[in-house]
């Protein structure tokens, strides 16, 4: 069987303790300020960042030598990050290229991936032909294409237009609720990180660690009426006010200044000096405050 | 007309203009003040002088151009696997780098007597001059292309376990290929003043005169009107070859590179 369960506890510079587990078909939101850590950690999840300390655990199908078995992982980077001279089809078959196994079984997969993200039509289009929203679109097609069980996004719409991000969230519901992947998804935007989510993870930052853990009950499939709904409005002003407790913390530590809205620019994660006193009594308290706030989270499945 | 149609048409017809213009001031600022050709050819004793001895001096033209291919075909496949060797070994790059920038600003009108002491043929003694003088842009801009390889897309590559082969073909080589291009129209001109200045030290290249020689011995004869012309042979030399390199990399990035977009054909 193709079981997830990812067992995490690492402390990066960056990241201080983290322990999350996400169950298999979950649909979690990593949510905060920028530089609170979110996309190292999700890095450490994809084994593109080694963490320094704890350990990384991903049970995936047929996962035999230690190794991760091809495709099984897929990332949507902030920036489309695609090839400028590649095609959307050869941009999309890229997975398959690396894996020597480019036949015509994959050009079929390729074909229904690029037509699943609504791009019929622009297979043979160079990038730089397409909007910021279409170029995004491929960028998940193919992360998707090779069916992955894990799909990691780095806040994706970060940089697109408000109407354009509706769109790519309506359809990213749309393409999990078919097919059930397990996603993190990393993002800033409360209202996204609601509608989308079974499950938010607050992070707060210096050091990034993750402050509360929410499930999101709301009725599925969601559609756009859902954003006008009471049940919406109570949940993202808990969050809201979750994400402000966790910054309001930080902001008591010296050397803080946090703006949460400022994010769109590097996408760096700030890898500070290493910060020699750890506090440890902190991951005490986080610990009891998540397992106050998580069960919730780990019901489903 | 469209305006992208009338901005081509001006693109030529503009420098035509300006060039024509030139000419006939040249011309009549030779007539009007009497100046002896020995000084100074009118255009129209150039262009006469051009159909006469044009034969000899396409002859001589074929020998710049044969040494000048042939140091540009070494330095683009010498250049660009100096430029890999460099981006796969940081040390390799490190320790020897400075000596292409040496060999970079040596004069090579200064070191081509040596060379043409040291390799006894003529026609490879011209061909490494024109090399050392046509090599670095290559070396120096491909280096630095495959070093500008997407920092996501090299992380995309991990995580789907590409090998370095791998890495190479499908991301390094493709992001290098402007900054190689680039480099390659730079080191087109190069190519010529190499072989041309290397020419001018060895002065007859064994049996077959080059252009820079004939340029030479016109200056000898005070045959200047010739002069004249071998010079205007030379440089719609330099210019074929810089707008052929330019064509190529044109066609080459058509789809994909900004450098390569005409204006207006943005959709």
């Amino acid at each position: 069987m193709r079981g997830i369960g990812k067992r995490f506890g690492s402390g990066l510079t960056a990241l201080e303790s983290i322990d999350l587990d996400v169950g298999r078909g979950e649909f979690l939101s990593l949510v905060g300020p920028s530089g609170c850590g979110k996309t190292t950690l999700l890095r450490i999840i994809a084994g593109l960042t080694e963490p320094s300390k704890g350990e990384r655990h991903l049970s995936l199908a047929a996962e035999s030598d230690g190794r991760m078995p091809f495709g099984r992982v897929g990332f949507v980077f902030q920036d489309p990050t695609l090839m400028p001279w590649s095609t959307v089809i050869d941009n999309v078959l890229l997975p398959f290229r690396i894996a020597r196994r480019v036949g015509p079984a994959e050009r079929e997969r390729v074909g229904i991936e690029i037509r699943a993200v609504g791009l019929a039509g622009f297979e043979r289009a160079y990038p730089r032909q397409l909007s910021g929203g279409m170029r995004m679109r491929v960028s998940i097609a193919r992360a998707l294409v090779t069916d992955p069980d894990l799909l990691l996004l780095d806040e994706p719409f970060a940089a697109l237009d408000e109407i354009t991000r509706m769109g790519l969230n309506e359809d990213l519901l749309r393409l999990w609720e078919s097919r059930r992947t397990t996603v993190v998804f990393v993002t800033h935007s409360v209202f996204e990180s609601v509608y989308l989510s079974t499950r938010i993870a607050i992070m707060a930052s210096r050091p990034g660690r993750i402050a509360a853990d929410l499930p999101i009950e709301l009725p599925r499939p969601r559609e756009r009426a859902l954003r006008t709904s009471p049940a919406y409005a109570t949940l993202c002003a808990t969050v809201s006010d979750q994400l402000a407790r966790a910054m309001a913390e930080e902001a008591t530590s010296p050397a803080t200044l946090t703006h949460p809205a400022r994010s769109l620019s590097s996408g760096r994660d700030p890898r500070g000096p290493v910060g020699a006193g750890s506090p440890l009594s902190r991951t005490a308290r986080e610990g009891d405050e998540r397992s106050e706030a998580g069960e919730g989270g780990l019901s489903r499945r | 007309m469209s305006p992208a149609r009338s901005r081509r048409l001006w693109r030529i017809a503009a420098p035509l203009a300006v060039g024509a213009a030139l000419l006939a001031a040249w011309e009549a600022l030779v007539r009007a003040k009497g100046i002896p050709p020995y000084i100074l050819p009118g255009p129209a004793l150039i262009a006469e002088s051009l159909w006469t001895d044009g034969p000899s001096l396409l002859g001589s033209l074929l020998v710049t151009l044969r040494v000048t291919l042939a140091a540009l075909a070494a330095a683009a496949v010498l250049g660009g696997m100096i430029a890999l060797l460099f981006s796969l070994s940081r040390i390799l790059e490190l320790s020897l780098f400075p000596y292409a920038v040496i060999l970079q600003v040596t004069p090579i009108v200064a070191i081509a007597p040596l060379i043409i002491i040291w390799v006894r043929e003529p026609f490879l003694a011209l061909l490494v001059c024109a090399w050392i003088v046509a090599f670095f842009p290559i070396v120096a801009n491909t280096t630095v292309g495959l070093n500008s390889a997407d920092r996501n897309l090299l992380a995309l590559f991990r995580l789907y376990d590409a090998s370095p082969v791998q890495v190479l073909r499908y991301l390094k080589l493709p992001t290098a290929l402007p900054y190689f291009l680039a480099g390659l129209r730079i080191s087109g001109g190069l190519a010529l003043i190499g072989a041309v200045v290397a020419e001018f030290v060895a002065g007859t290249g064994g049996a077959e005169t080059g252009l820079a020689f004939r340029i030479l011995e016109a200056g000898y004869r005070l045959a200047i009107p010739r002069l004249f012309a071998a010079l205007f042979l030379l440089s719609l030399t330099g210019i074929v070859i810089y707008l052929v390199l330019d064509g190529l990399s044109r066609v080459l990035l058509r789809h994909w590179h900004e450098s390569a977009i005409e204006e207006g054909e943005e959709e």
